[in-house]
């Protein structure tokens, strides 16, 4: 035991991948998660296209916004506001995208993975590369809320790390230090 | 239409301020509108009872305008039965920084127990 924190409740043990990186998923689709630059134009919109097409019925607390103009408003502030976003890639289709946009010191995290490819393995392979990214941007605290009755996000949540901060209101808030933990090196 | 509109100062309260009053000036509500103790608001009652009368002045809108003490939640629900308002209205959000929207405490206690017909205002 080296560092102290690294063993402290809420922060994982298992270090973090840092994209980006390739895995195969459940059904054996090879997947590419990278860093979306704000210069990657051709990234934006394969962007909007994952949430033109994102099931309705999979929106979680308003976002993401429905037709393609709300999307790219809602796209374009959040790289405005200097956010960090990484994008799953399968060939040439976006099928995953988790951002951490700051919020004061700390940032909001949110992460999408397209139905066709939920229960796949992407959204857990897209959350703990998007950590470990954040890590070596010199993100500390992370928090995200959650609808009470997504159990399969808040079990997601909980597998990386995080933990329940407020759980008084309709939604879930929970809470993770990145300054604690460690990242693997890319070589 | 009978309006009853809860306010306790948060950026969402003041816009569904705005609409509400429009709306009332549209198609004549007889409005009231109960300055609430929020603390999860940045503005002090009377901050919000300013902005209350210069939206209304605005306006040229008369409406009842008063304050309630006590659990703003609770509080609102038992005026808005006692005085047998048609419909109670409340802020509908804020927006965390990513864009979700979380609704505040006092909407989540309304919605949950009121018997009046509740609209929040996006």
């Amino acid at each position: 035991m080296t560092d102290e924190r690294s063993t402290a409740a809420g922060t994982p043990a298992d270090p973090f991948p840092v994209p980006p990186l390739t895995f195969t998923d459940a059904s054996g689709r090879e997947v590419r998660i990278d860093v979306l630059s704000s210069s990657d134009d051709a990234g934006f919109e394969s962007l909007v296209e994952m949430y033109d097409d994102f099931d309705p019925s999979m929106r979680a607390q308003g976002i993401p916004p429905v037709g393609e103009r709300r999307v790219r408003t809602w796209l374009q502030s959040l790289l405005v506001l200097d956010s960090h976003n990484l994008l799953a890639w399968l060939g040439e289709r976006v099928i995953g995208h988790a951002t951490l946009v700051p919020d004061g010191e700390d940032h909001e995290l949110a992460i999408f993975v397209h139905q066709d490819f939920q229960g796949s393995g992407v959204g857990t392979r897209l959350i703990r590369a998007l950590l470990g990214y954040g890590a070596t941007r010199g993100v500390g605290a992370v928090w995200l809320t959650v609808e009470r009755w997504n159990h399969a996000a808040i079990t997601l949540y909980e597998k990386v790390g995080f933990e329940t901060t407020n759980a008084e209101a309709l939604d879930v808030e929970m809470e993770l230090d990145l300054s604690a933990v460690h990242t693997e090196s890319t070589g | 239409m009978k309006v009853l509109l809860g306010i306790g100062g948060s950026d969402d309260s003041l816009e569904a301020l705005s609409r509400t009053v429009e709306r009332a000036v549209e198609a004549g509500d007889a409005l009231t509108i109960a300055i609430l103790d929020n603390p999860e608001s940045e503005r002090s009652p009377a901050e919000v009872e300013a902005a209350v009368e210069a939206v209304l002045a605005d306006a040229d809108l008369e409406a009842t305008v008063c304050r309630v003490t006590g659990d703003p939640g609770s509080e609102l629900v038992a005026l808005a039965e006692r005085e047998e308002f048609d419909e109670l209205v409340l802020g509908g959000g804020m927006r965390s920084p990513m864009g979700k929207i979380r609704l505040g405490h006092i909407a989540e206690f309304v919605l949950l127990n009121s018997r009046v017909t509740v609209t929040l205002v996006r």
